[in-house]
């Protein structure tokens, strides 16, 4: 909505970003507290965030400094109690009812009467898209995400990676701009979700999807960002935002150069600043 | 193939073998065993296979059919024996020594045929069906032995052959009571307690102030009793049928509100937010999220009233009715000391109720076969 070229307020992105990039998603001091009997918590405390199309975006910090909040604001799955937000230049509502977004939750959350097939198809059912674009859809996202041949299972018979990896299919294939996912690997092995990392980097490379992504990782967000925002608890603030700079086909195998290893010094610093490893 | 002992077959043999020591009835001309040829053959044969599998326990299906088959013929030569071989009314040790024997014997064959494993799922569920059915038969056989052997009269408890006589016996008249109690009463008031229960379940739970106002009073129409309400809906939709589908609607509407009303909540936080994030509206939300995870609790209600509105058709009936219907028959046979027809009634009330909540059970494991107590299945 604003068409005057504010600069990235309190943003440390070196920013060699094309001219022409859009934001995806803008905040300005946006604040949350719930009131619960016992006292207000604060959630957010005066965040400024801007994240630019095609980015891949990690939260990171520890249980209860506001990232899952954050993200959840984004989705207007809560409402802020003050300062502002925009998501594709418009209110969180708008752009839910847009349908802006696809998200990811912790755990797959299939609905368990329906197929694989028919769990992806229903997101695309309820916007109303024909039963053979539909089809035609599903498909190309269940082999997207190396699901194909999975149609006619229910969910619980599949593993827990496999379901997170359609649950991401769901996410996908009513085409959204913005990837919104909340931990999505946190409940899984440390194999599978080193697995399901190299494959979501290389989903996003080739879609050229804005990836919002909550972790509580270090190698996990350092691995996947373009930007890094460091998060601390009570209030939940931001304490940093790092930006990377790794090859777009990177391998897990950076994951022992001296350049993956600085980045995450750098997350674990600015977790220290923020008392995250206080008692 | 393993040669165990089998105590249960041994019991079985020593039994068979100590009632062949013991006259088969009392009274003035007591009957011994060579009395009665055919029985003590029947017990000779039952004698023999139990022995042999007393050291080869049996194992598998094979080897449990031919026990219980061994089981069956000893059962023949006990009714024989109470149903004119003279041993009806007086039977002592030697008969029930027999009897004891069979029990034993047919407690090993069941339970080695429950244990019964195949990969044939068409032969597993043979197996299955098999279990309940030969043990029922069972109980019938001693209900029959009991009552003629000791000579119960027949207006305290009448033996399941005379039950049977005046079930085949009387076909019309219970055929005319069926269509009127269940056909009739049962099955259009269950229909409209329940559908009416689940619409309004939806509304309530579509208004806030309807779940904190009308559910409490729910509670209390719910619990007025039946034999309260029946007189008052003769009163109200008089002699006929309709009163007693009042009655049955009564009872079945509130399982069905209740239960439905907890099944809207049963959808999960992240189901519903992932709906939400979708701007799904609430009817789209309601039929594809919420109906489909309350259906269990649907499934449950629609279970319990299966049976629930048998029982409140049959007893409105004894508060004034045309001259037909279960509850009319009941409580006029009882009048007459026709127990036997009130036997056949209870009989026809229970196969019926158990049959209604037979197709209950199996539509609900059709509908909800994703629902975790039911997934190991497929």
């Amino acid at each position: 909505m604003t068409a005057v070229p504010v600069p990235p307020v309190s943003l440390a992105t070196p920013a060699p970003a094309p001219e022409s990039r859009r934001r995806v998603v803008d905040t300005r001091g946006l604040s949350l507290t719930f009131q619960t009997a016992d006292g207000p918590v604060y959630a957010l405390s005066d965040v400024d965030i801007a994240i630019e199309q095609g980015e891949f975006v990690s939260f990171i910090g520890p249980s209860g400094c506001g990232k899952t909040t954050l993200l959840r604001v984004i989705a207007d799955l809560e409402q802020p109690t003050g300062g502002d937000i925009q998501v594709n230049g418009v209110s969180p509502r708008e752009a839910r009812l847009g349908r802006a977004y696809g998200y990811v939750f912790q755990a797959a959350g299939l609905y368990p009467w329906r197929t694989i097939e028919r769990n992806v198809a229903l997101p695309l059912e309820i916007m109303g898209v024909p039963a053979t674009e539909r089809r035609e859809r599903v498909r190309q996202h269940l082999d997207l995400v190396g699901l194909g041949g999975f149609e006619k299972k229910f969910p619980w018979q599949l593993s827990g990676g496999m379901q997170q990896r359609a649950s991401i299919a769901r996410a996908l294939c009513f085409d959204p701009e913005l990837l919104l996912m909340d931990e999505p690997f946190g409940a899984l092995d440390e194999i599978v979700r080193d697995h399901l990392n190299e494959q979501l980097l290389r989903l996003w490379d080739k879609t050229g999807k804005t990836v919002v992504f909550v972790t509580h990782s270090i190698p996990e967000a350092v691995f996947l960002s373009t930007k890094i925002v460091v998060m601390s608890p009570r209030p939940g603030k931001i304490i940093d935002v790092i930006p990377t700079d790794f090859d777009r086909d990177r391998t897990l195998d950076i994951r022992e150069t001296p350049g993956f290893l600085e980045v995450a010094h750098r997350v674990r610093q600015g977790l220290r600043a923020g008392h995250s490893y206080d008692d | 193939m393993s040669s165990r002992f089998d105590p249960w077959c041994a019991v079985a043999t020593v039994l068979a073998i100590l009632a062949l020591a013991f006259p088969v009835a009392g009274g003035e001309a007591p009957l011994l065993w060579w009395g009665a040829p055919a029985a003590a053959g029947g017990l000779a044969i039952f004698l023999l296979t139990v022995l042999h599998f007393a050291w080869r326990r049996p194992t598998g299906a094979g080897h449990n059919i031919i026990l219980l088959a061994a089981v069956a013929v000893g059962c023949a030569s006990a009714l024989g024996l109470v149903h004119g071989g003279g041993a009806g009314g007086h039977t002592t040790f030697g008969f029930w020594l027999f009897v004891f024997g069979l029990w034993a014997a047919t407690w090993r064959g069941l339970d080695g045929l429950a244990g019964v494993r195949s990969f044939d799922a068409g032969r597993q569920r043979l197996i299955d069906l098999s279990v309940p059915v030969l043990f029922g038969l069972w109980l019938v056989f001693l209900l029959e032995v009991g009552t003629v052997g000791f000579g119960v009269p027949q207006v305290l408890l009448p033996a399941p052959s005379m039950i049977g006589a005046r079930l085949a016996g009387s076909l019309d008249i219970l055929a005319a009571d069926f269509q009127q109690t269940f056909l009739k009463a049962v099955l259009i008031g269950y229909a409209i307690g329940c559908g009416t229960g689940f619409m309004v379940a939806v509304l309530v739970d579509r208004v806030p102030f309807l779940q904190r106002g009308l559910l409490p009073l729910g509670n209390l129409v719910s619990a007025l009793p039946i034999v309260g309400m029946a007189p008052i809906m003769v009163m109200w939709f008089g002699f006929d049928w309709p009163s007693k589908a009042a009655v049955v609607v009564i009872m079945t509407f509130f399982p069905m509100l209740v239960n439905t009303v907890t099944g809207l909540t049963a959808a999960g936080a992240m189901e519903r937010e992932l709906m939400r994030s979708y701007a799904a509206g609430y009817w789209q939300t309601l039929f594809k999220l919420r109906l489909p995870a309350a259906l269990p609790f649907v499934f449950n209600a629609l279970k319990i009233n299966s049976t629930l509105a048998l029982i409140g058709a049959i007893v409105a009936e004894f508060f004034g009715t045309p001259i037909v219907g279960m509850g009319f028959r009941i409580s006029t046979e009882v009048g007459r000391m026709n127990v036997d027809m009130v036997w056949a009634e209870i009989v026809m009330a229970a196969i019926a109720g158990s049959a209604f909540y037979g197709v209950m059970a199996l539509t609900e494991r059709t509908f909800t076969f994703w629902h975790p107590s039911y997934r190991e299945r497929r």
